[in-house]
């Protein structure tokens, strides 16, 4: 890390001209290179020398701005079903993109060979490119300030690295909890499955920032199924009380697969038997495993700027939340209790990280204030775009942090931190709403969920279903959907737990973007109620 | 630098032979029993335009190498992007621990002797030789009119080029390459108050029309402006064809036979057994695969090395196969269905008529015109019950006539409930209906005119 550029361009000329020599056509990845970048990783001047070449080549090609990230990339997929192992999946990427700015016109390439005149090539393509794009009269991109020269490393906050786990151990986790759902009677298919994510990234630019980062994500996950004798009905439980998190191989063990097989196993069998929902409105009580979901959708994406301006309009649509200078500060989002704030350095978290993909150090910030919404999720080209407002209200005019890339080949863009609803100042837990509530639905964990591409309409469904009458759960109900209309249903939350009954829900694959990214963020919230919400009946007969 | 230099001429794509190359280093280091290995190498361009400019573009190449190694009937799998010597030797070892690891597989299939296989017929030079400046271009045909209109365009543009080659240890070695294009575009109306969509997918760029796409999005964004809001419920609909392919793909999903067989699917018979020989739609409904028609290019080999084959699922309405991977069928007693189904997706084509957009709006006396669904998600998979809304382009047809545009609605509705209700069905064409916008398998459908379609609430969104 303290390597000059200069001693970093020796080193990558050096390489440029061995690699020159054996590289003789498309297939002769050059094994220097190749055996020089074998081990990278934390520290490894291999990955900053790769940079080197793409910020220099970057530049002496035109570039105003350039960054580069590469990226090793591990994954790990067991899945089984019943008594058998289906697969076993090791999955490593390794490759480096390079954006650049020319004449405020984006640019971007990537590419797995790292040796490097194709580096070199690579980032002089991003300038041909951003070359190709400009044109006459176009709005030039310009980048919110932020402190250059960042150094440095950061880590997930994990106890056990999920890679150093003997894969016999999660295959026999897996087995035993199938086992125990099977000795429910009617549970009949069961599936499960561990995934984990190990991704060495290593991020420069020509501001002098030069960052380390090291990421980990792990989901452990069951899925029962149950089946009627006679064959006319089935009904799935997903363990979605178990949620996938930024942690290591602890987040497995905490998850207890084999004591809580049976429980998901009986739950559903007894979806099976359980009461189709008379359609009309209902007091929803919500639990955070369901009401993550909820608040991704409703919350979370219509306060991406780039949505409300219409950068996303062709696929993940626009917002509700628009024009910023008529809805920044004003608009009534939903009732007085609600807060959301966003945050990136929740330990745990998906979406934690030291610096976003602009090199930018996240900030907690507040999105809505006592159910007034007053900020946007925003990255380095964005910000700027918020002037004036940050200015009334005394704010300095900086990123959020909020820009990823999925994947070396993948260009970075505004991406969604962890978005969370502040618990309530009352120490109100799940069942304190329950016995609250005369007559009322409670939902536990995500299940089906559409919303359309205002974030005004959306449709969830969950993954049980409880009638609440006279402040008691009496039963389970099946077929149930909610419809709702964004800022009426935040506006019928009238209940919310305390700061005891948070947790974090959360997904790996919150898609946005053309070429479609996946994003994982996480969710943390506490359990809520909703007055008269329009529930509506999904059964139908084939 | 005058002219971009492309990272999608077809040399970056690997031949045959590099293949062949590649896949002997790898079965060279395997010391297992039994092992395949399969390589795709992949190059994507794609230029993404908003505000009536180009906003982002990207170029990247990737090649995957993806090694199964068998001991017994115990297997692992891993993957790499590193060509070299270490990388390949390292893949194949991480496989073969995985594999060691493993307990006995009780569905294990040995690996295929060598099989025949057919040329692909999804490659096009166009879309290879597609470059930045090129995408740029097409883009301008439809930012520019907009611009001029006076209204915001938004889109993408994606080209793939890929290669694909499967080898394993008994011989069998299978290539292929194909390209794909998509654009998209979304035209606004500068209050937001109108949204017109149109797209076009295709294994050769150079047939995608960018300036009739953009006209066709333009008159309907004008045409969306001050849109009434209806109330929910069963209407009469003309589906164009890309809100026809948003529906009837799902169907796709629920397709496999071991399922069906196990009680878990729509495809399952009531009392046990599944639906083969059922009708389930109406018999103007056929619905085939066919990765050799020139309509709907598609993969030539599955994941595990068959060769694919055209496949009729439904033919005058009733089911006429499910999708038998190797070991079910061993076990049923049937014959491996060959589809490439997970494994670049199959290809699907509808049987149509002869009625065009027109004569089926014509025909309806009161009703709704819908361009594309949103959003869409299973509810209940006993029904292929799905929900989404209408998006970009929604109007009331009255009397035969489109007569204004109204507020988008959700729908909650299953592509099998659609296909029984057919009043009227017009001329298949190739369309884009992924969500995404992003390159995927070919799918050609009709318009339709179907009754009953269930609305359950209205959106205020545009």
């Amino acid at each position: 890390m303290d390597r000059s550029r200069r001693e970093f361009l020796r080193t990558s000329s050096a390489a440029a001209a061995g690699a020159a020599l054996v590289a003789s056509g498309r297939l002769a990845q050059a094994q220097s290179a190749a055996a020089r970048m074998a081990r990278l990783g934390h520290g490894d001047p291999a990955a900053q020398a790769t940079i080197a070449i793409a910020l220099e080549a970057a530049r002496a090609a035109g570039a105003s701005y350039a960054d580069a990230r590469v990226s090793l990339s591990r994954t790990q997929n067991v899945f089984t079903r019943e008594r058998r192992v289906q697969g076993l999946v090791d999955n490593e990427t390794l490759g480096v993109g390079v954006r650049v700015l020319v004449d405020g016109a984006w640019g971007f390439a990537a590419t797995s060979d790292l040796r490097a005149d194709a580096v070199a090539r690579v980032a002089r393509q991003a300038v041909a490119q951003a070359k190709a794009t400009r044109g006459a009269g176009r709005r030039p991109v310009t980048l919110a300030p932020t402190p250059g020269n960042q150094k440095g490393t950061w880590r997930s906050a994990i106890q056990v690295d999920p890679f150093t786990v003997p894969v016999e151990d999660k295959v026999a986790l897996l087995l035993a909890a199938n086992e125990a759902a099977l000795k429910v009677p009617q549970a009949r298919f069961v599936t499960s499955s561990m995934f984990f994510l190990k991704d060495e990234k290593t991020y420069g630019n020509t501001e002098g920032t030069l960052v380390e980062q090291t990421i980990f994500r792990a989901q452990p996950s069951v899925n029962v199924t149950a089946v009627s004798k006679d064959f006319r009905d089935f009904q799935t439980r997903q363990s979605n009380d178990i949620q996938p998190m930024g942690r290591g191989y602890e987040h497995v063990t905490e998850a207890k697969l084999v004591e809580n097989a049976p429980r998901w196993a009986d739950e559903a069998v007894q979806k099976l038997s359980a009461k189709p929902v008379e359609v009309g409105r209902y007091d929803l009580v919500l639990h955070p495993t369901h009401l993550w979901l909820t608040i991704h959708e409703s919350v979370a994406h219509p306060t991406e700027l780039d949505r409300a301006m219409g950068y996303e309009a062709n696929y993940a649509g626009t917002s509700f939340v628009f024009p910023p200078e008529k809805v920044l500060g004003s608009l009534q989002f939903g009732s007085p209790l609600m807060n959301i704030d966003a945050d990136r350095s929740q330990p745990g978290s998906l979406a934690a990280c030291g610096w976003d993909d602009d090199g930018v150090v996240p900030e907690r910030f507040d999105i809505v204030k006592d159910g007034v919404f007053v900020d946007y999720q925003t990255t380095r080209e964005q910000a700027l775009w918020l002037s004036d407002y940050y200015r009334k209200r005394g704010m300095p005019v900086r990123s959020h942090g909020c820009s990823y890339a999925q994947s070396w080949a993948d260009v970075q863009f505004q991406r969604m931190p962890n978005v969370n609803l502040r618990p309530g100042t009352k120490d109100l837990s799940w069942d304190d709403l329950i016995a609250a509530t005369d007559r009322g639905i409670a939902i536990i964990g995500d299940g089906s969920f559409s919303i359309d591409q205002q974030r005004f309409n959306a449709q969830f469904g969950g993954q049980l279903f409880y009638e609440i009458k006279g402040g008691k759960v009496v039963g389970m109900l099946k077929d149930v959907a909610y419809q709702i209309r964004t800022p009426d249903f935040w506006k019928a939350l009238d209940m919310l737990g305390g700061p005891k009954s948070y947790q974090l829900g959360g997904a790996f694959g919150d898609g946005k973007g053309q070429p479609a990214q996946s994003n994982s963020v996480s969710h943390g919230c506490v359990p809520t109620r909703h007055k008269q919400i329009n529930v509506i009946n999904t059964g139908r007969q084939a | 630098m005058s002219r971009p230099i492309s990272l999608l001429e077809p040399v970056t794509v690997l031949t045959r032979d590099e293949c062949q190359t590649i896949a002997k280093r790898v079965l060279g280091f395997s010391t297992a029993q039994e092992a395949r290995v399969v390589i795709t190498a992949s190059a994507r361009g794609n230029s993404r335009f908003a505000v009536n400019q180009i906003s982002t573009a990207g170029d990247n190449q990737d090649v995957s190498v993806v090694v199964r190694s068998v001991f017994g009937t115990r297997s692992g799998t891993a993957s790499t992007n590193r060509l070299d010597d270490a990388g390949l030797r390292a893949v194949v070892a991480a496989s073969e621990q995985l594999a060691k690891l493993s307990p006995e597989d009780p569905e294990y299939m040995p690996e295929l002797e060598p099989q025949q296989y057919r040329e692909s017929i999804g490659w096009s030079n166009g879309t290879a030789a597609l470059d930045p400046a090129g995408r740029s271009a097409m883009i301008a045909k439809i930012t520019d009119p907009a611009r001029a209109a006076g209204l915001v365009s938004t889109g993408y543009l994606e080209t793939r080029v890929t290669a694909q080659a499967i080898a394993n240890s008994k011989g069998l070695f299978a290539y292929a390459r194909d390209t794909d294009a998509v654009l998209t575009t979304t035209v606004r109306t500068a209050d937001g108050q109108g949204s017109g969509w149109a797209g076009a997918a295709s294994n050769d760029a150079t047939t995608i029309d960018s300036a009739a796409l953009g006209a066709r999005a333009i008159e309907k964004a004008r045409r969306s402006v001050n849109a009434v809001a209806i109330e929910p419920g069963r209407y009469t609909v003309v589906l164009e064809p890309t809100a026809v392919a948003n529906l009837t793909q799902l169907i796709a999903g629920a397709i496999g036979a071991r399922n069906a067989d196990e009680g878990r699917s729509f495809f399952t018979k009531a009392g046990g057994g599944n639906k083969i020989g059922e009708k389930i739609v109406d018999e103007r409904v056929t619905l085939s695969s066919d990765p050799f028609d020139a309509a709907t290019p598609g993969p030539v080999f599955t994941g595990d090395g068959l060769p694919t084959k055209p496949i009729t699922w439904v033919e005058n309405g009733v089911v006429r196969a499910l999708n038998y991977d190797r070991y079910w069928a061993k076990k049923q007693g049937k014959e491996p269905t060959g589809a490439a189904v997970g494994f670049g997706a199959a290809s699907l084509k509808m049987s149509g008529g002869s009625e065009t957009l027109e004569s089926l709006i014509a025909g309806v006396q009161r009703g709704l015109l819908v361009t594309r669904f949103w959003y869409i998600r299973p509810v209940d998979p006993r029904t292929i019950l799905y929900t989404g809304l209408t998006r970009d382009g929604t109007f009331l047809i009255e009397n035969g006539k489109v007569t204004r545009p109204v507020r988008n609605l959700r729908f909650n509705e299953s592509p099998i409930f659609m296909l029984n209700n057919i009043e009227g069905m017009g001329r298949p064409e190739r369309v884009s209906a992924s969500e995404s916008g992003n390159a995927g398998a070919a799918i050609v459908v009709p318009p339709l005119r179907v009754r009953d379609f269930t609305f359950t609430s209205m959106s205020e969104a545009v």
